[in-house]
């Protein structure tokens, strides 16, 4: 049950940074009119943050985990969420064992 | 069906859409809790992280430029550096929770981490978010997060590479079938070209989280400009 002072000045701080960012788009969404042309932006907003998240691991991290992302999006096409995603991480572990 | 759903209904079922992240969460807060011992933190400080900041890519961010005294500066600006991306997201979600009091939107937003945003904007396209609902994704994600962190602090080095066994890939396979499900024809095309274009671009020449700002501006962007072209159009 140790707790430094620094450490915990340094926790409340990241916890500050990240409900700021989290509350922030709540409170700018109170203070700007939407019309057409906003609401064409708000809706690119998922499909533009999880492509920049992912795009590194899907088209720059190695040839195991773009060929899983490939069968994982292929997958999800007809499968539930689960088994896509064990499909996933099934094949990166198979080809990451297989030396790719 | 759903119009008529009740509140713990809404909530367990949650619970169950929830539940393959939970799986996936689990070792990754194992993960976070051994890196976050062997940097010095003891398991309650690594809980009281994960409990108040509650975002995991922050927090491995902090682990690797943690020092001795803690920066608060150091750690507080990558913090909000890693995690501005919220901005976007909260706005986001912020329009489809009608069903929300003022003050539960509010609360709602705290617990906005990736996997449940995620969660709650797939579900906003399927039927109404409810509160219950959320509270349902929100419950058992955020206990097995602080808990796992901190079982992860106390049993330490324990807790091989989870890379050997492709559970880090959890979280990507995730986002691939959340973002297979946001497709709405070529216009999410190249709002997804743009933006992973940019992503890898800027990670592979940037030092740092920035390539996530990057291309979700540059997604926004092809947006903004598609909207344009079918205004002229019209």
């Amino acid at each position: 049950m140790t707790l430094d002072l620094n450490i915990f000045i340094a926790i409340l701080a990241m916890a500050a940074a990240t409900v700021f960012t989290r509350v922030s788009g709540l409170v700018l969404l109170h203070h700007v009119e939407m019309n057409e042309r906003r609401r064409a932006a708000i809706e690119a907003i998922p499909p533009a943050v999880l492509m920049a998240v992912i795009a590194p691991t899907a088209f720059a991290a190695g040839w195991a985990e773009t060929l899983a992302c490939a069968a994982t999006a292929i997958a999800a096409r007809r499968l539930p969420m689960l088994m896509s995603v064990v499909i996933g991480v099934a094949t990166v572990a198979l080809l990451r064992a297989a030396g790719l | 069906m759903l119009q008529h759903s009740r509140p713990s209904g809404d909530f367990f079922a949650g619970m169950r859409a929830i539940f393959p992240l939970v799986v996936a969460v689990l070792p990754i807060g194992l993960v976070f809790g051994a890196v976050a011992a062997t940097k010095g933190l003891s398991p309650f400080e690594t809980t009281l992280m994960s409990a108040l900041v509650f975002a995991g890519g922050s927090q491995f961010v902090a682990m690797d430029i943690w020092t001795h005294p803690a920066s608060w500066i150091g750690v507080g600006f990558a913090a909000l550096l890693v995690n501005i991306r919220h901005v976007l997201m909260s706005a986001s979600i912020g329009t489809k929770m009608q069903s929300f009091s003022g003050v539960k939107r509010y609360v709602a937003m705290l617990f906005l981490a990736d996997e449940l945003w995620a969660m709650a904007e797939f579900r906003a396209g399927a039927t109404r978010l409810t509160p219950a609902w959320y509270a349902g994704i929100v419950t058992p994600f955020y206990l097995t997060w602080v808990g796992s962190s901190l079982t992860g602090a106390l049993l330490g080095a324990f807790f091989g590479n989870p890379t050997v066994v492709g559970l880090d890939f959890a979280f990507p396979a995730v986002f691939i079938v959340l973002v297979m499900g946001f497709w709405k024809g070529p216009e999410t095309g190249a709002v997804l070209a743009a933006s992973g274009a940019a992503s890898v671009a800027v990670h592979h020449f940037v030092p740092g989280v920035w390539y996530i700002a990057a291309g979700a501006l540059a997604g926004l962007a092809t947006a903004l400009w598609q909207h344009r072209a079918r205004e002229q159009a019209a």
